[in-house]
């Protein structure tokens, strides 16, 4: 790495087309979703709160480095946390980015993680709302995820179908730590309604279960509890794969957001070596776990791994697969990747192309 | 896995340190000549001594906790023979040095004093019934790591035997490994020139993995990587490395490859969140590379010798790994508990350099044993 | 190497940052308590500009558990990824010998001095106003 590297800036990727697969949209007040609510959940929030397996309702027992875990500089000169306002995410972001396609992932509310099931599900039909409203209807490039409340699985399948027939939202939403490893049955009707209606599954980090963030107990620095996204992902794609859930749903695709790439070849080896010795265990699973990975499930690819050697980047793209990495930028989040400097390795013209556009267009099927 | 057709010789391994082996607690039986009064007492009105204690996370039928062709033809427990153990391994490959891990359930009572009892006459009993019966054996100290003062009582009174050279801790206990309560075992360790072992398993405290609890095996055995990597993430994000700097860990059958992806994380976060930690002034790669070692089975990668090549580019370093069959759990095939193409350079780093600087007390003549005190 | 006047004290009083223009390059003018520091304002990561950053004390610690504060407001951390900078040097703390932006000479000289370098339509040339100058 030089000092002198980044002193002067890189055109914008020389037009070059961007697919932003992470986009946090955010409230400019936690009333913003209120018209969306029916008065019982207004009242109900107003009294009770947002009820979770967790400390705090409205705070996380690990405070982020960064305030809102945002940008500095995303800010709205309005007022309102970083990614409330559409001008600003517009002109910091959407245009100088060359941003095609970007796809919100909304975290408020945390509906996904509501002890009251039907409080939930009613806050994933007022944030749905919401972001056909306040954000898919007002800006083209913009496309929306249905949230669902996964813990109630006849309830997001209601809201899945209420959305399915509306093109501008492209894929399902669920957070990872889920009351339940997420291959488990319970979950299994969701993942029907995803296939018949063709809809990606999106696993973006987030939630809160409960269950101690590391296999090993709580751990004490938000240091720690950051690294432990990547696990909670591996996590996900372990029970997806030894439930049998990508042979009963043939169809079914997933996109692992935000959860790193560097533990995805070790995984894959780790899980086929070990269903090679205990496949009498989980007899549905009649292939190499590694190949229901490698045709089932995508991976956003900020934060971007940052080995010492570039070629070791490259290596690790080769062996995850190149048509599986989608750009993401998490705009307007802290850990933010540049499409022009994210990729610390002398990518080809074509590479660049499929990484920060094609893979994406693909799978999303935007013309 | 390997596709070659040249058997390994044997003698590669001559000489060297296996790092892993498994000594199983037949039962509880053979503990109570080790027991005080009140528990052998209790073992009678309890019936103790009837309870399966086999850990859920090595079901002794499982393929993993035994290669088929090391069961032991009277059913008895994997590793409950010294014998096998010597036809299998010790006079097979003829190691210098033997390092007996016993994953006994005992440790893992809910009643803290339970467990020190039971812990404490796991390892007399050790003592008496392999490292007394076979020279090249050594030991690691089972302990009660949820009370703090009783393991370290445990670990000053076994210290003064040289054969015991490592404490023994499971990856997923009650608490993650680097919180200050636990910093008293560390203290010993440090003291006493004892690294600290870390080896696969839970006590099942809480879920495995942080989305809940599995339905299969399988899936908890995998599951056992990531809890590694996130008990090395606290270890270095506590500052345990910068309060003892003469500690060492090893992190035994951990998988392995998940360092790569490892080092990349944790050194990319700790640029943009060190003011939480100041006490991590340097990379995370690098203060592992100066106290964390680990043992070469089992390696996540289809090809051993090319996964481990790798992690000696991406870690920059052939001074981490640790020869170990992980006996009688199944690891590998045949004699290759290395891969065959392993240069012969690195091999013997592996073998034997990275053992003998890893653990001091295996330069300490065995002869100076001093008597355990009762 | 070329001296550039890029504003006046005012624009700039203690505890405020500017972003200024020189020759096409961005570079983040501090003012610490009355001393004035210019750094790039690229960071050499992912190019955030470290003029939108917060500024920070250095963080030591002797042991665990303790914490040290010194050089209040001397680093600034980026405005993305929170590495931090120490504004004298443009060097990173994480990696102070292989990562740094560029630190600049920065002065304070009266209107007199700098009268002929003075570009009128940006400042008004005055003998009595004092002006913060980049060597860049």
């Amino acid at each position: 790495m030089s000092a002198t590297a980044l002193e002067t800036s890189r055109p914008v990727a020389a037009k070059r087309q961007v697919i932003d697969c992470d986009i946090h949209p955010a409230m400019t007040s936690w009333t913003e979703v209120h018209p969306y609510l029916e008065l019982r959940w207004i009242e109900h929030l107003q009294t009770y709160g947002s009820h979770l397996r967790h400390a705090f309702s409205e705070a996380l027992t690990h405070p982020r480095m960064s305030p809102d875990a945002a940008r500095v500089d995303a800010y709205p000169e309005e007022g309102g946390p970083p990614g409330s306002s559409l001008d600003l995410m517009r002109r910091q972001h959407l245009n100088p980015n060359g941003i095609e396609h970007g796809i919100l992932i909304p975290l408020r509310w945390n509906p996904g993680s509501q002890r009251n099931l039907d409080f939930g599900v009613a806050l994933t039909r007022a944030m749905n709302s919401w972001q056909a409203e306040r954000w898919v209807g007002q800006e083209s490039r913009l496309k929306g995820s249905i949230l669902v409340a996964q813990e109630d699985a006849v309830g997001s399948v209601d809201e899945i179908e209420a959305r399915a027939g509306d093109p501008r939202f492209v894929q399902i939403l669920i957070l990872p730590r889920t009351d339940e490893p997420l291959g488990r049955r319970r979950y299994w009707p969701i993942f029907e309604a995803a296939e018949r209606n063709n809809l990606p599954i999106a696993i973006h980090v987030g939630g809160t279960n409960g269950h101690p963030s590391t296999g090993g107990g709580w751990p004490s620095y938000y240091m720690e509890e950051h690294h432990a996204v990547a696990e909670s992902m591996q996590a996900i794609v372990v029970s997806l794969i030894f439930e049998g859930v990508f042979e009963r749903f043939p169809r079914l695709r997933f996109v692992i957001m935000e959860g790193g790439l560097g533990w995805i070849p070790s995984l894959c080896a780790r899980m086929d070596r070990n269903w090679e010795r205990m496949r009498g265990e989980v007899p549905h699973v009649r292939r190499r776990p590694s190949e229901y990975l490698r045709e089932s499930i995508w991976f956003t690819t900020q934060p971007m791994e940052e080995p010492e050697r570039p070629g070791q980047l490259l290596e690790l793209m080769d062996r995850i697969g190149w048509d599986r990495l989608l750009f993401s930028t998490d705009y307007p989040h802290w850990d933010f990747d540049d499409p022009r400097y994210a990729f610390r390795a002398p990518l080809t013209g074509a590479q660049k192309d499929q990484l920060l556009f094609g893979n994406a267009q693909r799978f999303y099927g935007f013309p | 896995m390997d596709d070659t057709d040249r058997p390994a010789p044997l003698s590669r391994f001559a000489g060297g340190v296996d790092c892993d082996l498994h000594p199983a607690v037949p039962g509880m039986d053979v503990l109570l000549p080790y027991l005080d009064d009140y528990w052998r007492e209790m073992v009678a009105v309890r019936a103790l001594d009837r309870l399966n204690l086999s850990l859920t996370s090595y079901p002794k039928g499982a393929p993993i906790t035994c290669r088929l062709d090391w069961r032991l033809a009277d059913g008895s427990w994997p590793g409950a023979s010294l014998e096998a153990m010597r036809r299998h391994v010790l006079d097979r490959y003829r190691p210098g040095f033997g390092i007996l891990n016993p994953l006994y359930g005992g440790t893992l009572m809910h009643s803290e004093d339970m467990a020190a009892a039971l812990c404490r006459a796991t390892n007399e009993w050790i003592r008496d019934a392999w490292l007394n019966q076979d020279f090249r054996l050594r030991a690691s100290i089972v302990i009660p790591a949820h009370n703090t003062v009783l393991a370290v009582e445990e670990i000053e009174r076994c210290a003064g035997d040289p054969r015991f050279i490592q404490i023994l801790m499971l990856v997923s206990g009650e608490v993650t490994l680097g919180r200050r309560h636990l910093w008293p075992i560390y203290a010993a360790a440090e003291r006493l020139g004892l690294p600290v072992g870390i080896h696969a398993g839970s006590s099942y405290r809480s879920a495995p993995t942080s989305v809940g609890w599995p339905s299969y095996f399988v899936e908890d055995y995998i599951s056992q990587s990531a809890a590694f990597e996130q008990q090395l993430q606290s270890l270095i994000a506590e500052g345990v490395f910068a309060k003892f700097p003469g500690l060492r860990v090893v992190m035994i059958e951990s998988g392995l490859t998940w360092l790569s992806g490892y080092i990349w994380r944790a050194d990319k976060t700790w640029k943009g969140v060190r003011a939480e930690v100041p006490w991590v002034t340097r990379l995370p790669s690098a203060i592992l590379r100066d106290h964390v070692r680990f043992t070469v089975q089992p390696v996540d990668d289809p090809d051993a010798a090319k996964g481990i090549g790798r992690l000696v580019e991406h870690l920059g370093s052939d001074e981490l790994f640790l020869f170990s069959t992980d006996y009688p759990h199944w690891q590998y095939e045949g004699d290759d508990a290395l891969p065959p193409d392993l240069s012969e350079a690195l091999l013997r780093k592996i073998v034997h350099d990275n053992p003998l600087a890893t653990y001091p007390r295996l330069l300490k003549p065995a002869t100076a044993a001093a008597e355990m005190p009762a | 190497m070329a001296r550039h006047v890029v504003a006046t004290v005012e624009e700039i009083p203690p505890g405020a940052r500017k972003r200024v223009e020189v020759e096409g390059r961005g570079i983040a003018v501090f003012n610490i308590g009355g001393a004035y520091f210019a750094i790039a304002d690229r960071c050499p990561h992912e190019g955030a500009s470290l003029c939108d950053g917060r500024l920070t004390a250095l963080v030591e610690a002797s042991e665990p558990g303790h914490y040290a504060l010194s050089r209040r407001g001397e680093l600034v951390r980026c405005p993305w990824h929170g590495w931090e900078f120490d504004i004298r040097t443009g060097r990173s703390w994480c990696d102070p010998k292989r990562l740094k932006v560029r630190s600049y000479e920065i002065s304070v000289e009266a209107g007199g001095a700098v009268a002929s370098e003075l570009r009128a339509e940006t400042f008004p040339v005055s003998v009595e106003a004092r002006f913060v100058v980049v060597e860049a």
